[in-house]
């Protein structure tokens, strides 16, 4: 029985287990990898994604609850960095090893998008289900900071991104 | 992999075993793709760490693992420092398993040990001037003109006298051919451009999109997926197993035995769960059924009560000095196991073609283990086996080992396809190598006038060296075991260190920071206690003991004069002090806390200051130092593991807690000016010093000590 709903606005129809969470089906059935597995029980939220613009863990999701759901992932926040969390991640230089950074920057998007300017308090609150090992808390403050300025003046800074290497920029080659 | 703005992937050409003597890499293979290589024009090598392509973008391989410690920046740097290229045109690759990129610290390729800078500080940047010069000479003899008279900046030859210029990319072909000289001389301290500045970390663009490729993310043509049921039991093994119900499932292709358990194979990982959840497996749980925490440290105690153990340090006749000692002072302290919990799970990814070759995609800290693993089931020699290493979602240690490598190429073995092997969340906390736990007993003696005379310890844990690798044992001494007590800086005239190497069945690996992630906790909580009893400031006592000890009195005072120590701290505020050498990198951090009417600690304000040489890129020094404060932290505060039935008891991130975000100190970072001193490595240091130091802190909000790691405030209640 298809399962249908759509990843970054495109129509997907899976065929799978209706128990199967929605991590698994977007990483091995879609073979849309920047979504991370990282606990399986909703611990560490490094497969948090959006489905119909709310934060959810996908790991504990089964895929039959998705069923004509609207479902962002990393890749659908903008392949171009373009997105003010994206940009406030590139100045700060938030990833460390990287792995939970896709599920830290679903949960800062969705916090911005309810909270354009959250305090301190409402940061730690909201991303405080993430995890991150090597330890990038504090830069990730800065960050969700900076790009609530980025949103609030609702324009295009130029200033660090000018230091980072074009051909990085241009995207990943695999 | 980083970004290759015109699509070619050097790695498919490189050939990884073909090495010429001067360390240029003289042969390539071509497998596949050719159509792409047809339409590119392929880089020039220039060396094995460069490749220059003619649009003038250089490509530097990183024969490290870049694991969050920034060596995917910092090695291309000290390329960069030297090869006076354009920095927004320059570009890193993992380096394939070669013994080119053999690690002189090991012996073979690999990250660990906090070594990646201080092992490539001469060889990267004599690499960089190399080919520098290569450049050069191809530019002068275009032009016929002395090289002499040339010069090399941003990416670019110029000829002085004419002003005429030429790119590297239009030199690099020509460049390539010429014979490398073998006399280049280095930059001082005074013309770094690169070198010490906080250039921008170049795998960030990735890190953020989702394109970043982990070894969990690797997919391959007709890739099978599995997952293995272990013996939860460590020494354990399978008795018998019934796979029916297990094939039965949806998705399961096959059900294999290997080594370390009974694989299940499926379309996908979620499938291949459910397969193993359907399996019926009696296990023979072997001599370790009974293991507990409790048994284990009783063993060490009886270790400690019967033997006196391996003389790890003997200065002076301290049990003497003890024995007229005016006041002494005695402790107990332990730590527990510890599990490394990488964000990214255990996993990897093979290719074996029996007798033929294999591939391998991993995310490993050591690509020769690896490589020779792969190259042992598929019955080859280790250069038909190209390891393809990819970023590594947290190494801190665990990824040293080759345990999932074997998994998955026995499993590829036996399905004759591409396997990628996933490790859950429970199976990587019960399946590693943990860090070791400890017990150690402390005595110091102070003579009339408050000075310490004497100092003793005696330790008890198992050897990470004796399950890593048992023939560097002897007489039952393992360094790792003792480091952070053994090497204590403080002048005390009389200081016995004693090891009694406990075996047992828990495995034991590497842990960021190693020996001095427990061992710099008990010595810097002791001696704070003999700073107490001889009823001096910490940080005095600690100062007043390393006036012979340049560094690590350089940063203690660092620290203090930073944090303002001695001056007031706000109402409920307690301050804990710490330092310790690790690598050759020196730490000292000052933790400021408050706990709360429960007694739970709250860690406000960290500060650190560390002297590490001459610093190559301060963003990722100071990066390196907060992480360290939070993985300290974690174990300080928050997780442990425990064994019960000789298995772990805890499996996921609710029984193993870890540091959040709401939980995260505000930490400030002061690096020394060393640069007369070659740079060591940050990975690793800036752990052992937080655990102490809010401890400490501890003790001075509340008067008492605490002497076992995690902190549980029901234990000051």
């Amino acid at each position: 029985m298809a399962i249908r709903f759509t990843v970054n606005g495109k129509a997907q129809s899976v065929d799978v287990n209706p128990n199967m969470p929605l991590l698994w089906v977007i990483r091995d059935t879609l073979n849309m990898t920047g979504t991370k597995f990282g606990c399986g029980m909703a611990l560490c939220g490094a497969c948090t994604v959006h489905i119909n613009g709310a934060a959810i863990r996908s790991c504990i999701t089964p895929i039959s609850s998705v069923e004509g759901k609207h479902v962002t992932t990393i890749e659908g926040i903008s392949p171009d960095h373009s997105h003010p969390i994206q940009r406030a991640w590139l100045e700060v230089d938030v990833p460390q090893c990287g792995y939970c950074q896709s599920g830290q920057i679903m949960s800062a998007v969705a916090l911005l998008n309810k909270t354009p300017n959250p305090t301190d308090a409402q940061i730690e609150e909201a991303m405080a289900g993430n995890i991150c090992r090597c330890g990038t808390y504090q830069q990730i403050k800065e960050a969700i900071h900076k790009a609530a300025r980025m949103h609030g003046a609702a324009k295009t800074e130029t200033s660090e991104l000018d230091q980072i290497p074009q051909g990085a920029l241009a995207g990943g080659a695999e | 992999m980083s970004a290759i703005k015109n699509g070619l992937d050097r790695r498919k050409f490189l050939k990884t075993g073909v090495v010429g003597a001067t360390g240029l890499i003289v042969g390539f293979y071509l497998p596949g793709k050719r159509e792409l290589l047809a339409a590119e024009a392929a880089p020039a090598v220039m060396n094995a760490f460069i490749h220059v392509s003619p649009e003038d973008v250089v490509t530097v391989l990183v024969s490290k693992s870049e694991m969050g410690q920034g060596v995917a920046t910092s090695l291309p740097m000290l390329v960069a420092e030297e090869l006076e290229c354009d920095w927004r045109r320059i570009r890193f690759e993992f380096a394939p398993a070669a013994r080119v990129y053999f690690d002189p610290a090991f012996g073979m390729q690999g990250t660990g040990g906090s070594t990646s800078i201080h092992s490539s500080w001469e060889p990267l940047r004599k690499a960089g001037a190399t080919a520098r010069e290569m450049l050069i000479s191809a530019a002068a003899q275009k032009w016929g003109v002395d090289a002499s008279e040339c010069r090399a900046e941003n990416g670019k030859v110029v000829h002085m006298g004419s002003k005429r210029s030429a790119t590297y990319g239009s030199l690099a072909e020509a460049a390539s051919a010429i014979q490398p000289p073998t006399d280049v001389k280095l930059k001082e301290y005074a013309e770094y451009k690169v070198i010490g500045k906080p250039m921008k970390r170049l795998d960030v663009p990735e890190k953020v999109n989702g394109r970043a490729k982990f070894g969990i993310d690797q997919r391959r043509p007709g890739m099978l997926h599995a997952v293995v049921l272990r013996c939860p039991v460590f020494g354990g093994k399978v008795a018998s197993f019934d796979a029916t119900k297990a094939k039965q499932v949806r998705g399961v292709k096959d059900v294999v035995q290997i080594s370390d358990g009974i694989a299940v194979v499926a379309d996908n990982t979620w499938d291949a769960m459910e397969g193993r959840r359907a399996l019926e497996v009696n296990w023979d749980f072997g001599p370790s059924a009974d293991a507990s925490t409790d048994s284990i440290f009783a063993n060490f105690g009886k270790s400690l009560d019967s033997e006196q153990g391996y003389a790890a340090k003997k200065t002076g006749d301290a049990a003497s000095a003890l024995n007229s000692a005016a006041t002494k002072i005695e402790a107990e302290y332990r730590a527990p196991y510890e599990s490394h919990a990488c964000m990214e799970p255990m996993n990897c990814t093979a290719d074996i073609r029996e007798g033929e070759g294999a591939d391998l995609w991993v995310a490993t800290q050591f690509q020769t283990p690896s490589q020779a693993a792969a190259a042992k089931i598929a019955g080859v020699s280790p250069d038909k086996v190209n390891v393809h290493t990819t970023f590594l979602g947290g190494g801190f240690g665990r990824r040293g080992w080759s345990d999932f490598v074997n998994e998955a190429c026995e499993v590829s073995k036996a399905m004759k396809a591409p396997v990628q092997v996933t490790w859950s969340r429970e199976d990587d906390m019960q399946h590693d190598y943990y860090r070791p736990a400890s017990l150690v007993r402390f005595s110091a003696g102070l003579d009339a006038d408050g000075k310490p005379v004497a100092f003793s310890a005696h330790i008890a844990c198992d050897s990470i060296m004796n399950w890593f690798y048992p023939g560097s044992i002897r007489n039952g001494f393992d360094d790792s075991s003792v480091e952070g007590i053994a090497d204590i800086p403080y002048d005390i005239p009389n200081i016995a260190v004693n090891y009694n190497l406990v075996s047992g069945p828990i495995p034991q690996g590497f842990w960021r920071s190693v020996g001095a992630s427990q061992n710099g906790f008990f010595r810097e909580c002791f001696i704070d206690e003999v700073a107490a009893a001889a009823k001096k400031d910490p940080y005095e006592f600690r100062r007043d003991l390393l006036q012979n000890n340049a560094r690590n009195l350089g940063v203690l005072n660092l620290v203090a004069e930073k944090a303002g120590w001695g001056k007031p701290v706000p109402a409920g505020r307690y301050r804990g002090i710490a330092v310790v050498e690790a690598f050759n990198t020196y730490v000292a951090e000052v933790a400021e806390i408050s706990l709360d009417k429960d007694k739970n600690v709250k860690v406000h304000r960290v500060w650190a200051a560390v002297d590490l040489g001459q610093p190559v890129n301060p963003a990722i020094i100071e990066q390196q130092v907060r992480g360290g404060v939070v993985y300290g932290l974690s174990q300080g505060l928050k997780g442990e593991i425990t064994i019960d039935k000789g298995r772990v008891v805890q499996g996921n991130f609710d029984t193993m807690e870890v540091l959040r975000m709401n939980e995260m100190p505000h930490v400030e970072v002061f690096i020394t000016d060393s640069h007369l001193t070659p740079p060591t490595g940050m990975g690793e240091p800036a752990v052992p010093p937080i655990t102490p130091a809010v401890y400490n802190a501890i003790f001075a909000a509340t008067g008492k000590r605490v002497r076992k790691m995690p902190y549980r405030p029901e234990e000051l209640a």
